[in-house]
């Protein structure tokens, strides 16, 4: 083994013991992170693939992100935001036509057999760029990768593609999986996609389907000490007031992913030995967005929009349907991205009077009734929230003399009604910013997005101006005017509002006070827990 | 040839048709709702058109509904329930392993229902009108109004939470490595709450009906006979007005097993057990036509065979049922 393979972990853990070399009455009274324990987490779903590099959703990762890892993790004092995984360094060609990628070193796959510079070169151009519900559109420009040595990988695109973006969708695009495993017979049916095999902290241990997932401690992580935890249970709770329940029971010591209802926190907060934790899920923002088919006469007025807009009260949402646990929207990008948001866009601030009058403007005058038109209303079915979001919307649309009428699915028959068969006139829809506008932001508002694409423009919006921006942003290599682009994009999106953004939100976790390092990364919840740990 | 053969065989016939029935209707019912697998499926991963077409390639959807129900019912008649989209499995295996989780959940929560309606039955019925008649009879009915996940959720705070007697859900402590006897402990514990959420639900129906029989069956002249022999009080209830009275419960006791499949898809939500009815809710949520018709298709045999057992039963106690069928 090399005498200089080094972690940033054991760097920090030095310079740790160095401060506290001065301070060793404070040291006496902090309690060192204790090894070992078994860790029971409320899970509601139990993915058909637990395959990461293929299915890039939250529900996959909050399971596998223990086992497959990333190149990089999202991090809250990091360079550009980001903490090493495999790669413990990366840089991007100026010509945007290469990127390198240094590897770690000294890694084994759970099955130990060792990772390689091949096992990268394999998952993006066999697994993320063909296969992966994000990674089609990210690396779709991905021709090749170059591996000139073991711990080496260069990324080559066929069109200069923007760095920053790469970048930012390491956390989330970048799960590496086995070449050894893989290479043989189809990526989509191997059964490694439901018992993975990764480089983690956690080894896959056992599935009893509608019971639990099983993880257990990888003893060769390279990370030394880590993890702390022997075993990471997921129990299969798909009521939500039995996941409180459990929690309080204490046969369960972490609901995540807001699986304890908002309504219930404020319970559950004063149960002694459960704490309720907002933080660490700054990256995984989801954005309360009122989508708008423009085929209706009605809509496509922008004065109606506008009227819209202004007949929201954010404020009034955050408090209500969110108990707090959210923010009030600017504009398509979230206020907590430190990157691209800019507060410097069009605002609407919550006014009937002045709404009213946009929509006597446009010449839409209220009938004998007090009703100036009807449209279909169709709340998103995912979350509460959204569910409720509908039923204030269509009161806010009321006070404006727009009748709304609610129309309730379930997530199958709501995706085919707004996305494929376009059966509806406004929408409430909770689309995800993963840290750049580019992933599954832009595509929102831009055109010429064939029929049945989920979570994107299916409201027959178009608008030129917005396209040529969108496209030029998306081979602007220099950061900075591309992220001027886009602060350029927010301003004319929230102008001529093709959809209106209401709030953002995240989630919140509810704890054992016994449970520690729940909250240390913005994607806590689905990143690999290396140092979480029980106290006795 | 015996009675209950000859029941048999007229029963396995008419149930074919049943189940033709039932493959047909679900097929139908799942063609009409609004969206697919994939629609499902990309509510939670989104993805690109080309992602869609290839999923619904691959999952068999691209084809028309006739030609995919020909390929069902062919599968079908080789016994292969086909592939679970939404669990990449087998059907076969995905039904075959939550199966007995909700027998041992159905079977428990009838057999508490029915032994505890009808002995409460016999215990209203024996003096009809009486204080204790009344009582349990109004208390029956408030737990047959009550709504099963309200029960549930109930027993949960009270049993669970509060006491920490019990645990809060599942079908046995996970990854607890028991084995044999302590393993069956362990479930049996764990059953406690959700069989007596799903069982005191119905037990209002035993109760109610053996009640009524039994009073019904006191204004009978051969009861009045039996007094006048000067039987006891405690042999003319039991022997004579209680088993008269039984055999309705007992005609129920087949059809409440429909009812009680339908009563655990809630329970099984609630208590967290990885039983049938649970199964059908995610496989409706995923549109998994397939995997819900193998439900659908398992349920109709599990009801047909309870139906076909308590006529059995039926014909031991009471000679005269089925004599005719015989005579034919």
């Amino acid at each position: 083994m090399s005498a200089y393979r080094i972690s940033r972990r054991t760097v920090l853990s030095g310079s740790a013991l160095l401060l506290a070399s001065g301070a060793l009455p404070r040291l006496a009274r902090a309690e060192p992170p204790r090894k070992g324990g078994r860790l029971v987490v409320a899970a509601d779903s139990e993915p058909r693939n637990l395959n990461p590099a293929i299915v890039a959703s939250n529900g996959v990762f909050f399971v596998s992100s223990k086992i497959v890892e990333p190149l990089a993790e999202a991090s809250f004092d990091g360079e550009d935001g980001l903490a090493p995984r495999l790669a413990v360094a990366w840089q991007g060609a100026a010509d945007g036509l290469s990127a390198t990628f240094r590897l770690r070193e000294g890694v084994t796959w759970h099955d130990g057999e060792p990772f390689t510079a091949a096992d990268v070169a394999f998952s993006a151009l066999r697994v993320w760029k063909p296969l992966q519900n994000l990674g089609r559109t990210v690396f779709r420009d991905l021709e090749a990768v170059d591996t000139p040595d073991d711990l080496t990988a260069v990324f080559r695109f066929s069109r200069p593609t923007p760095f920053q973006l790469i970048r930012n969708a390491l956390p989330a695009l970048s799960s590496v999986v086995p070449k050894h495993v893989y290479e043989t017979g189809g990526i989509e049916e191997n059964p490694a996609n439901n018992a993975p095999i990764g480089t983690g902290p956690f080894r896959f241990a056992e599935y009893r389907p509608g019971e639990y997932y099983r993880l257990a401690r990888n003893d060769a992580y390279w990370s030394e000490g880590e993890p702390y935890l022997d075993e990471i249970i997921y129990q299969v709770l798909p009521d939500r007031a039995s996941a409180a329940s459990a929690l309080e029971a204490g046969e369960i010591q972490l609901a995540a992913f807001s699986a304890v209802p908002l309504a219930d926190l404020d319970r559950i907060s004063k149960v002694p030995g459960l704490k309720v934790v907002s933080k660490g899920y700054e990256g995984l923002t989801y954005q309360l967005v009122v989508e708008i088919n423009h085929r209706r006469k009605e809509l496509a007025d922008l004065r109606v929009r506008q009227a819209i807009a202004h007949a929201i009260d954010k404020d009034f949402v955050v408090r209500t349907v969110f108990l707090g646990y959210a923010a009030a929207s600017t504009g398509p990008v979230p206020k907590n991205d430190p990157q691209f948001y800019t507060p410097d866009v069009e605002l609407y601030p919550f006014d009937v009077e002045k709404a009213n009058a946009l929509l006597d403007e446009a010449g839409y005058g209220r009938g004998a009734n007090g009703t100036r038109f009807s449209l279909k209303l169709l709340p998103a079915p995912y979350f509460n929230e959204t569910r409720q979001f509908g039923d204030y919307l269509r009161q806010a649309l009321a006070a404006i003399g727009i009748d709304a009428q609610l129309v309730n699915n379930d997530a199958a028959a709501h995706i085919k009604a707004v996305y494929t068969d376009h059966a509806f006139a406004l929408a409430v829809g909770p689309p995800v910013f993963r840290g750049d506008p580019a992933i599954s932001t832009t595509i929102l508002v831009q055109s010429g997005i064939p029929d049945g694409v989920p979570f994107s423009n299916q409201g027959g919006y178009r608008n030129a101006a917005l396209d040529a921006l969108i496209d030029k942003a998306a081979e602007t290599l220099d950061e900075n005017a591309r992220t001027g682009l886009y602060r350029q994009f927010q301003r004319l999106v929230t102008q001529d509002l093709p959809l209106i953004n209401v709030a953002e939100w995240s989630f919140v976790s509810v704890a054992s006070d016994k449970l520690q390092n729940i909250a240390d990364n913005p994607r806590w919840a689905v990143s690999n827990w290396a140092d979480t740990w029980l106290e006795a | 040839m015996s009675r209950a053969l000859l029941l048999l065989r007229r029963r396995l016939v008419g149930s074919i048709f049943v189940l033709a029935i039932v493959v047909a209707g679900t097929f139908l019912l799942l063609e009409a709702s609004p969206g697919d697998a994939v629609d499902a499926y990309i509510a939670s991963t989104g993805g690109d058109a080309g992602m869609i077409e290839l999923l619904r390639q691959r999952w068999g959807l691209d084809q028309s509904a006739l030609t995919r129900l020909a390929n069902y019912v062919w599968a079908l008649g080789h016994l292969d329930l086909g592939l679970s989209v939404a669990f990449s499995r087998p059907i076969r295996d995905v039904i075959l392993e939550r199966l007995p989780n909700t027998l041992l959940l159905m079977g428990s929560a009838t057999a508490l229902s029915f032994a505890l309606g009808t002995a409460l039955g016999i215990v209203a019925g024996a003096r009809p009108g009486s204080f204790g008649d009344r009582a349990l009879s109004i208390g029956s009915l408030a737990l047959y109004a009550v709504p099963g996940f309200w029960l549930g959720l109930v027993l949960i705070i009270v049993f669970a939470v509060d006491l920490r007697w019990l645990p809060v859900g599942g079908i046995e402590t996970v990854a607890s490595a028991r084995t044999g006897l302590a393993r069956a402990a362990d479930i049996a514990v764990h059953l406690v709450l959700p069989v007596a959420a799903l069982g005191f639900i119905y037990l209002a129906l035993y109760l109610r009906m053996m009640r009524a029989g039994m009073a019904e069956v006191w204004r009978m002249d051969f009861i009045l006979a039996a007094r006048a022999r000067g039987l006891p009080r405690r042999r003319i209830v039991l022997a004579h007005v209680a088993r008269n009275a039984l055999l309705p419960p007992v005609t129920m006791l087949g059809l409440q097993s429909a009812q009680m499949l339908g009563g655990s898809v809630v329970i099984e939500s609630v208590f967290a057990v990885p039983g049938l009815g649970r199964l059908a809710q995610e496989a409706v949520g995923a549109r998994d036509t397939p995997l819900l018709m193998g439900i659908i298709l398992t349920s109709a045999v599990l009801v047909l065979a309870i139906n076909l057992a308590v006529d059995i039963a039926y014909a031991f106690l009471d000679p005269r049922v089925g004599a005719d069928e015989a005579a034919a």
